[in-house]
């Protein structure tokens, strides 16, 4: 533990080429200017983070974690309440910032190609810059309120970057709705940091003396009852930072922001809305997870709604056309997953799919970035086929995106999703206080979680056989298209021929290619491990092992208890179940476990294949099968949304506010002090005429009166 | 037998009633100024017979205060009539009932 101001370097250096963009770079709009100040800003932001991980002592290395600090200043002090602006690289942040520094150089890069001739480029790279400079800020921040300031910097970057195209109204509209939807969630995790101000006395997370998150470690956990929720505790708590999440995470109910957010550039879709900012929820949840522990009716629903979350939007997912429309609803049904495994206590389960996700899911932005440059701006797959001919590098990288994210064997997306479906399969209890579960609960949620990789596997496959394989619908609709237009003859001559995009574009996709295939070995789990090596390492569980590892706690209420034989040791479980002696991270399963999981892990293999056939062999032959409408339509969420809540407050403000309240009662108010005012003076005029000696006879009058007055009261006075 | 505070006092009210009848009654405007200065002096008067009467001095200095203002009541005032008359080449106040022109 110890402080280095190399710390703030990471997060300052974004901050600083987004100043220099925004100021200089407007001025000489020369794109290899502002390109490579924002690719360098990032790059000096990855040097530092990897070498702050890994040096000798650094955040990552050693048996012991470490802890690195950077305090700068003290920004608010009113009294017991502190928050300091303040940065801290532990085992958690520090693996969230290699991958948020290292993925989003690599889309940095791209988006210099892919925004070339962009007349906003400086513009552009700003908000990019920004972005990193706020998500770099929410990960490393070492109090809720800072993380909430980069929480709410990712949401204002989100918000012009989806905007970004300020010549279409769909996109002005969707960086709106991504604000509000934001919004709500937001309100979740305020009243979250107040109330955890209320019960601790503290925000930080990392102060030796009673922060936040180890005085409700050290509390009693909240009994399994509804209405914890409401009790103000530890419940309600984590529910409100859930909220948060659910927000920012696209999670229901508050989803249906992510897949309008496609507006935006593509590189902006890969770096926000798929690899970094939308997993700030399931960071928060793990960072937090001492208060989710402690909150089993939370866990509960965390659970419950991020498996409903996968489900549902792997089923919208299958019916979309617009390939960047599959990809998002593909992200929220990943963000399920983490979420289901959050829910479950499997935080490391978590951690490890966002990092995998964030290699393939940005990887597969990316490529549908280089399909639609090399489309010339044709998102409709519908419009595509037969594109590995003309764009050999994107098709193979894209490959391995595909196989990742199906979950086949080497590939990083099968050790993850696998890790999570295990997890779901053998959980027992929930939270510190080892709340049994009966075997249904955590059996149903495997299967949402299995169907959900069977329906990943088709719309993924559909993806790829509409985009890359068949025959080249292009031409034919291209042609249609012309003789539509009649008058453009002569543009048959230059029909668009797609062609593959430039090396900016397809260098990132390379690196990217291989971590979304050998980024899984990072989390081999000891089954699978143990078949090749006598002692296999899980570097990720050993590494995330100190962050999720709550203390024993006691059991306060008798009316929960586990039966004999004490449940499986989760991620986070009492240490009591660790084997003695054993480094933290390297329990051994038992070898019936050992043998359930190798079977679960074949099983969800079979299934990922099984899924590839399927969308194979429907997708193959009819690419443009028409699938059901209720899913091309996306459950009509949206129109419900805007038929329960929208409408209603459009109408409410339209009616009530504005013609009701404004109209009548403010504007009525002031119309009426007005009138009256002016009525009044208006009788009131007459009693000045203008003629002095009126005035002169009025203040004799009134001076006599006086006199008067006085005169008889002290006579009586006198007289008396 | 001098002359008593009474008689003072009577004569003091009557300039006072003339100047607060001039005031009410004159439409020419320095009549009406001259009424006005008519009204101070009979209050000078009534100061400095009492003055006299009590063997007291201050009523005699609340004169000097009110000679005072008189004149530089006059300086403005005749400035405002010598305007007056040179904007509606009147010396009618009722003529200038109205402010604007």
């Amino acid at each position: 533990m110890y402080e280095t101001n190399l710390l703030s370097v990471i997060i300052f250096a974004p901050l600083a080429g987004a100043a220099i963009n925004w100021l200089i770079g407007r001025r000489v709009r020369n794109e290899q200017f502002i390109g490579s100040v924002a690719c360098g800003a990032v790059g000096i932001s990855t040097i530092v983070a990897f070498y702050l991980a890994f040096k000798s002592g650094g955040a990552l290395r050693g048996d012991q974690p470490i802890t690195i600090f950077d305090h700068l200043w003290t920004w608010i002090q009113v009294g017991k309440f502190r928050a300091d602006f303040g940065l801290a690289m532990d085992r958690l942040s520090g693996v969230y910032v290699l991958f948020v520094t290292f993925v989003g150089f690599l889309i940095h890069v791209f988006a210099v190609g892919y925004m070339h001739e962009d007349k906003g480029f400086y513009r552009f790279f700003a908000f990019l810059n920004l972005f990193m400079f706020s998500m770099l800020t929410l990960v490393l921040a070492d109090n809720f309120l800072l993380m909430f300031v980069g929480w709410e910097g990712v949401g204002l970057c989100s918000y012009l970057l989806i905007g970004y195209y300020t010549d279409r109204k769909e996109a002005g509209d969707a960086a709106k709705k991504a604000f509000i939807a934001n919004r709500v969630g937001d309100w979740g995790f305020v009243m979250g940091i107040m109330l955890v101000f209320f019960l601790t006395g503290s925000i930080s997370f990392f102060d030796k003396s009673g922060n936040a998150l180890q005085t409700i470690g050290n509390m009693a956990a909240d009994p399994f009852t509804w209405h914890a929720l409401f009790a103000g505790g530890i419940t309600s708590v984590a529910i409100l930072l859930f909220i948060g999440a659910t927000g920012k995470s696209a999670q229901i109910p508050l989803y249906v922001w992510l897949p309008d957010a496609m507006a935006g550039p593509t590189p902006v879709s890969a770096l926000i809305h798929a690899a970094t900012m939308v997993t700030a929820g399931v960071y928060m949840i793990v960072r937090c997870n001492a208060i989710f522990m402690h909150a089993p009716v939370a866990m509960f629903i965390v659970a419950i709604v991020g498996a409903v979350t996968a489900l549902f939007a792997a089923t919208i997912g299958i019916a979309q056309n617009d390939i960047k429309k599959v990809l998002a609803y593909s992200t929220i049904s990943q963000l399920g997953y983490m979420f289901l495994a959050c829910g479950i206590g499997a935080f490391v389960a978590a951690i490890f799919h966002v990092v995998t996700h964030a290699f393939f899911k940005a990887l597969l932005f990316l490529g549908s970035g280089s399909v639609i440059t090399g489309m010339h701006h044709e998102q409709d797959m519908r419009r595509m086929g037969g594109l590995k001919k003309y764009m050999p590098i994107t098709f193979v990288t894209m490959l391995a995106g595909w196989l990742a994210i199906c979950g086949i064997l080497p590939f990083a997306g099968f050790f993850s999703k696998d890790e999570i479906l295990w997890k779901t399969w053998s959980v027992k209890a929930l939270g510190a206080g080892l709340v049994n579960m009966p075997a249904a609960f955590s059996k149903s949620l495997w299967v949402i979680g299995i169907i959900t990789a069977l329906l990943t596997a088709i719309y993924m496959t559909r993806l790829m056989v509409m985009t890359f394989w068949g025959t080249e619908r292009f031409r034919e609709s291209h042609a249609g298209a012309e003789s539509a237009n009649a008058h453009h003859d002569h543009a048959k001559h230059h029909a668009p021929e797609p062609s593959e995009s430039s090396w900016l574009m397809t260098m990132p996709l390379i690196v990217l290619a291989v971590l979304s295939t050998i980024g899984g070995f990072i989390g081999v789990p000891y089954a699978l491990g143990s078949l090749f090596s006598s002692r296999p390492v899980n570097y990720i569980e050993r590494t995330l092992e100190p962050v999720v590892k709550s203390e024993p706690v006691e059991q306060s209420s008798p009316e929960v208890r586990w039966s004999s034989p004490p449940p499986q040791p989760i991620d986070g479980a009492p240490a009591a179940f660790f084997i003695e002696g054993a480094k933290p991270g390297e329990v051994i399963p038992s070898e019936e476990e050992i043998r359930e999981e190798r079977l679960l892990a074949v099983l969800s293999l079979l299934v990922a294949l099984s899924g590839i056939g399927i969308g194979w062999l429907i997708f193959q032959n009819r690419p443009l099968l028409e699938l059901p409408s209720i899913l091309e339509n996306k459950y009509y969420v949206d129109e419900i949304y805007d038929a329960a809540i929208i409408n209603p407050i459009e109408a409410g403000s339209r009616e009530g506010l504005w013609k009701f309240f404004d109209v009548e009662v403010i504007d009525g108010f002031l119309h009426g002090l007005g009138r009256t005012v002016t009525e009044a003076g208006g009788m009131i005029r007459y009693l000045q005429t203008g003629f002095v000696r009126s005035y002169a006879a009025i203040i004799l009058l009134g001076a006599l009166a006086i006199i008067g007055f006085f005169s008889y009261y002290g006579v009586r006075l006198l007289s008396r | 037998m001098g002359p008593q505070l009474s008689w003072y006092l009577a004569l003091s009210a009557i300039l006072f009633t003339i100047g607060a009848a001039g005031v009410i009654i004159k439409r020419n405007v320095i009549s009406m100024f001259m009424c006005i200065e008519l009204m101070l002096n009979a209050v000078n008067l009534t100061f400095v017979a009492f003055s006299s009467y009590f063997r007291d001095v201050s009523g005699q200095l609340f004169v000097f205060i009110v000679m005072t203002v008189a004149a530089a009541e006059a300086a403005v005032g005749l400035g405002i009539i010598i305007a007056i008359f040179r904007n509606r080449e009147s010396l009618d106040v009722d003529d200038a009932s109205v402010l604007k022109l």
